[in-house]
């Protein structure tokens, strides 16, 4: 008996043996056959929703033997994950999206992306407005990323709230009550709030009103040689103030964007406005398609502004980068990006597609029918370039805070601007 | 084989194999044990033991994930973080949420493992049930929850309501943002905590029960005087396994706060754990610093160790069976 236990755990330890060995091997046969198929599959990451699918398809038809895998994760996650699969070395898509708040973070970093210059992206640059080219440009020249959209700003409003309230509800009249100004915005603010129906507010949270002043500061939290300007620049310091006196006037609902009570807001109508970046057109629809016919877009206060819009890159990790490039040519192109403005809401970034009469004519029938080209393309071409930074997300994440600390009575707006210094201090340090 | 030798070739010949055979016998004695416990020796030095180490020799870094170099700076990210408000709030956080959720979760526990261990209908239906939140997805009970919790159209302040209570911000203030997500960490882990319970239980001898009872004690005395000291190391096991598990809690509270600043733990940081803390310096923002990250999770390992050897001391104080 003992010595058929002996040489049976003697087999084991030979199957152990060879079980190591064939998985080692195994992994260098799986190597080889990979590299030999001449398919290739391109993989794209990406956050939110995009609105490339149909495109995906387009173009595995008209290319043969590739094709396409999107990952998309949530705006955080996504980041997160992208910084990590950089430092480590793997799991890093073919093609990555970044946001315009994290760019600056790579630009500095060039290293890890293609240089889009070897696959025709300087032929690309009178495409698009110079201040969206260039915020993909690294120091050292190097190009990393292409633009797909842009944010630009207009005010989206429920008629039906507005019209309760007796405010005028065609955009055109609306736009010239409160085109100006913020404080003429507010004003108009103060007729709602007189007359509104009862339990709503004429602007559903303190920070998207910041958020969409602070993009439309130029400089905003970084001055043009890069230092951060938080304290010191009295745009900020203005946004702050008009979107406290929205506070103390009561004209805030005070939610949190993309919190589950901003959300049942839209559901339920409990603002009139929100500051509406393009992309935002398609969140509300998703979130309230109850709603159809009872929004519409009117201009923002004070001219142009971009808030958000995002880059497409190609990592060097990527096996297939010359293809990857292609991919996001075509991405890029002026036809994906005018079809994504329809079907999505994301803005084209490129000045020619701006211009054209395709998007300027283009209206959203769930708007209103709403001039929508018209509305976000004259914002973004009338902006004023923004510089940016590596920790623009931060200092917004920490705004963000501290407006809701003021909603949420925890804090005085003087103590909650400055802990906001302070973070934001922490933040870059 | 010994009537091979026995044939009457050469002991030469025969001794060389003979040797060989020998080592090999004696090397598997003394070896083969080894080799088989090795796999988990292995796994754990490659996925346990290599990033403590590593994470311990970062932390004396000031690496950053996304820059090229790092310089080795001693302690000096330790001295930071012993300066840091948020650290120390966060750690604040993170106890109180684990005494709310712990302390009522494992009383909870053991009555409804008292209850289970009765002659009731449908015995194994409930035993099975009350293990059912264990299997639900985290990131699911945490959402759901975070809806119940909502302010405007959440369901318990609706139910709330209908007492006559105010609506209650229970994301934004300190105290009641720790008791939802407390609520949320119950819901999940009291049934697991029962269900070990009960196994302990099972395992007092009858005889005990039957004793307590000549002796006049009632249902009541016998689970204080005879179940609960009988089950003293299992209770110091689930302190010991609550405490490692409750230190960490990262998923509830970070999607308990659901927008994109829901890595700060709230606009006041009120509920942000030291995991999130973690989580925010490592990759939840722009900074990412690698280097201050693993301080903070060094300082983690040390507070659980600590707090793990207090608790101990603490519930060994329940009297046990023996004395």
């Amino acid at each position: 008996m003992k010595s058929i236990f002996k040489r049976r755990s003697r087999l084991v330890l030979v199957v152990a043996a060879v079980a190591v060995l064939a998985t080692v091997s195994g992994l260098s046969v799986k190597g080889a056959s990979a590299a030999k198929r001449s398919n290739v599959t391109l993989t794209i990451d990406v956050f939110g929703d995009f609105g490339y699918h149909d495109l995906y398809k387009q173009y595995e038809a008209s290319h043969p033997g590739i094709t396409i895998k999107e990952d998309t994760e949530g705006y955080p996650e996504h980041h997160a994950a992208l910084a990590q699969h950089l430092a480590t070395g793997a799991g890093a898509d073919d093609i990555e999206a970044i946001e315009v708040g994290f760019i600056a973070n790579y630009t500095t970093q060039s290293r890890y992306f293609v240089d889009l210059r070897k696959y025709g992206a300087s032929k690309l640059k009178k495409r698009y407005p110079n201040w969206k080219y260039q915020q993909a440009v690294a120091h050292n020249k190097k190009v990393i990323g292409l633009g797909t959209d842009v944010g630009s700003l207009g005010i989206c409003y429920r008629t039906d709230l507005f019209k309760k309230a007796g405010l005028p509800t065609k955009p055109a009249a609306l736009g010239k009550l409160w085109g100006k100004s913020w404080s003429d915005f507010l004003a108009v603010g103060k007729r709602y709030q007189k007359h509104a129906p009862a339990g709503t507010k004429f602007i559903d949270s303190g920070s998207n009103l910041f958020n969409a002043i602070v993009a439309q500061a130029s400089p905003g939290y970084y001055s043009k040689s890069g230092k951060v300007i938080v304290k010191s620049n009295p745009q900020i310091k203005a946004a702050w103030n008009t979107t406290m006196r929205a506070i103390k006037l009561k004209q805030d609902q005070g939610l949190v964007a993309f919190h589950a009570d901003w959300n049942a807001g839209f559901k339920n109508g409990t603002f009139a406005t929100v500051t509406c970046p393009a992309w935002m057109m398609g969140y509300i629809q998703g979130q309230a398609p109850n709603a159809d016919g009872k929004w519409n877009i009117a201009d923002v206060p004070g001219g142009g502004g971009n808030w958000g819009g995002s880059f497409l890159t190609v990592t060097k990790q990527s096996q297939h980068q010359k293809e990857a490039a292609a991919l996001v040519k075509f991405l890029t192109s002026p036809k994906s990006e005018l079809y994504v403005f329809k079907h999505t809401g994301n803005l084209p970034s490129e000045v020619p597609l701006l211009k054209s009469k395709a998007v300027r004519s283009f209206r959203n029938p769930y708007f209103n029918n709403a001039p929508v080209g018209k509305i976000f393309a004259n914002s973004a071409l009338k902006l004023k370039p923004q510089p940016l930074g590596p920790h623009q997300g931060d200092f917004q994440t920490a705004s963000t805070n501290a407006i809701q600390r003021v909603e949420q009575h925890l804090q005085s707006p003087k103590a909650a601007w400055q802990q906001f210094l302070k973070d934001a201090a922490a933040a870059s340090g | 084989m010994s009537a091979l030798s026995g044939t009457g070739s050469s002991d030469k010949v025969v001794a060389a194999p003979r040797a060989r055979r020998n080592l090999l016998r004696r090397l598997d004695a003394k070896l083969s044990p080894y080799l088989f416990i090795s796999p988990f020796f292995l796994v754990f030095g490659v996925f346990g033991l290599f990033p403590l180490g590593y994470t311990a020799y970062i932390s004396l870094t000031d690496r950053n994930l996304l820059a090229p170099v790092s310089h080795f700076i001693g302690l000096h990210n330790y001295a930071l973080l012993l300066h840091d408000s948020y650290f120390w709030n966060s750690v604040e956080n993170t106890f109180a949420i684990w005494i709310l959720a712990t302390v009522p979760q494992l009383l909870l526990a053991l009555v409804i493992a008292h209850i289970l261990n009765t002659k009731l209908h449908a015995r194994t239906f409930f035993r099975m049930a009350i293990l059912l939140p264990q299997v639900t997805s985290l990131v699911a009970v945490a959402l759901i929850f975070t809806q119940l919790f909502a302010h405007d159209y959440g369901f318990v302040n609706y139910v709330f309501g209908k007492f006559g209570v105010h609506h209650i911000y229970w994301e934004s203030g300190r105290v009641s943002s720790w008791v939802a997500l407390s609520v949320m960490v119950m819901w999940r882990w009291t049934g697991y905590n029962a269900l070990i319970y009960l196994a302990a239980m099972q395992s007092i001898p009858e005889e005990l029960y039957e004793a307590a009872a000549v002796d006049g004690a009632r249902r009541f005395r016998q689970f204080i005087h005879v179940t609960v000291p009988m089950l003293r190391p299992t209770i110091i096991f689930t302190v010991i396994i609550s405490t490692i598990g409750g230190l960490q809690l990262f998923t509830e509270p970070y999607l308990f706060g659901q927008s994109t600043s829901g890595v700060t733990g709230g606009s006041n940081r009120q509920y942000q754990t030291i995991v999130m803390y973690l989580y925010e310096k490592f990759l939840g923002s722009t900074q990412f610093k690698f280097g201050y990250a693993a301080a903070i999770a060094w300082c983690l390992v040390l507070l659980i160790a600590l707090f793990g050897l207090v608790n101990y001391f603490l519930v060994s104080r329940i009297r046990s069976a023996e004395s």
